[in-house]
């Protein structure tokens, strides 16, 4: 659907989540549902207005994980901050560092070479791989089937882990982009490796959906739940496998064409409802998609150098001026502004949190709802609360 | 898209007295950005959104900049009359002299929008706004109104750089607790020297379990707390 054409429904000027009036008699029930609650993925709290099981007000409180990442990157180097973009969302480190040498490499004016191309493109839909399997694991987690779904999606997860460890050196914290390439190349083992597993993908992603997909439970817990309309997700800034699974065809790989992602043939996956089950169903398509793309990247890989030969280690001061660099992560557009002021440091360092701006709609998402469902609701968002606070 | 002057020319065309200015880029990605005047910039952000040509509507990034007062120290020639003693006799004698004259440029707050259309899929359009200095006009009007993606930004550069956003429907601390001074964004912010007070989400019913053992304690007199208690 075209969004400009559907006029927001605003109450008093702008387009605020609806008032719910309870219908019971009596008083609301109060809970402050976190900061230790085990679905929250860390250290998040939902003050909750309860009518009855219904949930009439619903209001985010951030902040347990603040530790300034922003404020420590303009102290630092531009370098040095490449480890800690790492720490953002630790699920995803690769996207992460991907996203920042984007926006350093715009910043200065730097080319990358064909290879490290091909390689960040390989290491990002992995990352993406590992991401939505993981995500999904968790959601059915919240969703009560504890423990086996999620243990199906680790096993895959740590095949991935296993090749960002023997390339990069880490499991999680990767540390691997540089500002015009990458740290270390790709052996031919290595990538001997990432085809047998990315080989062994389909038949993981079959098994996942005949167990899911179709699973009574899975629908009834999850098809008409946690509905957002195209035109509230735009305006709210919604981004990633949320956004599309609202029917909004937004896919940044498409749209900015970053990297090389003009050369490989894919399908942006978009929902109908936008409900929980889209979002569910948007992921497993995407992890489809995305092997496709890893297969042609091996397929094309061609050899050369790694890092731009002109591009400085020591000594790095880009030139004053600024930039804003985004990629498509795992969780929706994950953004970085900088400003030079001709210095080793960043004058201004910003991070744009996909996570965080996802989570502007989650009450409108969860009015109305019962509280099992705001769970699962807030499962279905995916965040890491290590780039919701920062 | 248009170019940036072509948006600019296409703004003061809708928006009369619209005050925007356009911003150059220097660096080598040469996103240029306008300025827009604090009054009209709800009317400028509403066209720029609902124009059938421009479509910006999504806006990805809100961010605070933190411009510090800068002393700049100049010298200037002054030209002035002295009384000198010339050969026994006092004169007055114009003299030239080179004098450094410190002059303090004020510092503002900035706040820096990067707008997106997802209809006509392009962009990015780099808009901005800055406050008259650092202490005491820090209000811009909100953009939260035409983008509700600007609501937990805003929040969070209200929070961090100490903007206030007028027209923000929930405007309050975003990472930092309620009650916290000052804005750890800022340039010239101090640490404090201990961080013992972190509010709990339990801290209003630990003050209604205060309030609670006092009334006990009031009426019972000599009671004793605790199981150890004989």
């Amino acid at each position: 659907m075209n969004v400009t054409e559907t006029k927001l429904e605003r109450l008093d000027g702008w387009n605020r989540p609806p008032v719910i009036a309870p219908d019971g008699e009596g008083e609301l029930l109060e809970v402050a549902m976190g900061p230790h609650h085990p679905s929250t993925h860390g250290v998040f709290r939902m003050d909750l207005a309860l009518d009855g099981e219904r949930v009439v007000r619903l209001k985010p409180v951030f902040g347990y994980l603040h530790r300034n990442h922003e404020k420590i990157a303009e102290q630092a180097s531009y370098l040095a901050s490449m480890p800690y973009t790492d720490r953002l969302d630790y699920i995803c480190s690769l996207t992460n560092n991907w996203a920042y040498a984007l926006a350093v490499e715009k910043l200065a004016g730097q080319e990358v070479p064909e290879r490290a191309q091909y390689i960040r493109v390989i290491l990002g839909e992995l990352t993406r791989i590992q991401n939505h399997a993981s995500s999904i694991g968790f959601l059915l987690q919240e969703m009560g089937a504890s423990g086996t779904p999620l243990m199906y999606a680790f096993k895959e997860r740590e095949v991935i882990l296993d090749l960002f460890e023997s390339l990069t050196g880490s499991r999680m914290m990767c540390n691997y982009m540089r500002f015009g390439g990458c740290r270390v190349d790709a052996s031919a083992p290595w990538l001997d490796a990432t085809r047998k597993v990315v080989a062994g993908l389909p038949q993981f992603v079959d098994e996942f959906e005949t167990l899911l997909s179709s699973n009574e439970i899975l629908m009834a817990r999850c098809q008409g739940v946690g509905i957002l309309k195209p035109d509230l997700a735009v305006n709210a800034g919604v981004t990633g496998p949320m956004l599309r699974a609202s029917g909004v065809d937004y896919d940044i790989r498409k749209v900015d064409c970053y990297g090389i992602y003009e050369r490989f043939k894919f399908r942006v996956p978009l929902g109908d409802h936008g409900d929980v089950y889209d979002r569910y169903m948007v992921r497993i398509l995407e992890i489809r998609e995305s092997i496709k793309i890893v297969e042609q990247a091996l397929n094309d890989i061609p050899a050369g150098p790694i890092m731009d030969p002109k591009a400085k280690i020591r000594g790095f001061r880009p030139k004053p001026g600024e930039a804003y660099g985004r990629i498509e992560a795992p969780k929706g557009e994950l953004g970085f502004y900088l400003i030079s002021d001709g210095g080793p440091n960043p004058y201004r360092y910003r991070v744009r949190p996909p996570s965080l701006i996802n989570l502007t709609v989650l009450e409108d998402m969860c009015l109305g709802h019962n509280v099992a469902d705001v769970v699962l609701i807030f499962g279905s968002v995916d965040i890491v609360l290590g780039e919701v606070d920062r | 898209m248009k170019t940036v002057e072509e948006i600019k020319a296409a703004i003061e065309a809708a928006v009369p007295g619209a005050g925007v200015e356009f911003v150059a880029n220097p660096g080598p990605a040469a996103e240029h950005s306008l300025r827009l005047a604090p009054q009209s910039a709800v009317a400028v952000a509403t066209f720029l959104r609902d124009d059938a040509d421009l479509a910006f509507d999504f806006l990805s990034n809100v961010s605070g900049v933190d411009w510090p007062d800068k002393e700049i120290a100049e010298k200037v020639k002054v030209t002035r009359t002295v009384t000198k003693t010339v050969d026994g006799v006092e004169q007055q004698v114009e003299e030239t002299v080179e004098e450094t004259r410190k002059r303090v440029e004020r510092g503002c707050l900035e706040a820096v929008y990067h707008l997106y259309s997802v209809a006509k899929k392009h962009g990015p359009l780099v808009i901005r706004m800055k406050t008259a200095n650092r202490t005491d006009q820090v209000e811009l009007p909100s953009l939260t109104p035409v983008w509700r993606a600007a609501e937990f930004q805003e929040r969070e550069v209200f929070d961090l750089y100490g903007i206030a956003f007028t027209g923000h429907p929930d405007l309050r601390r975003l990472l930092m607790w309620e009650g916290f001074k000052d804005h750890p964004m800022r340039k010239d912010y101090v640490e404090p020297d201990d961080y013992e007070y972190e509010p709990t989400a339990h801290d209003h019913v630990l003050a209604r379990a205060q309030e609670h053992k006092g009334r006990e304690q009031g009426n019972e007199g000599t009671r004793e707390q605790g199981p150890g208690a004989a």
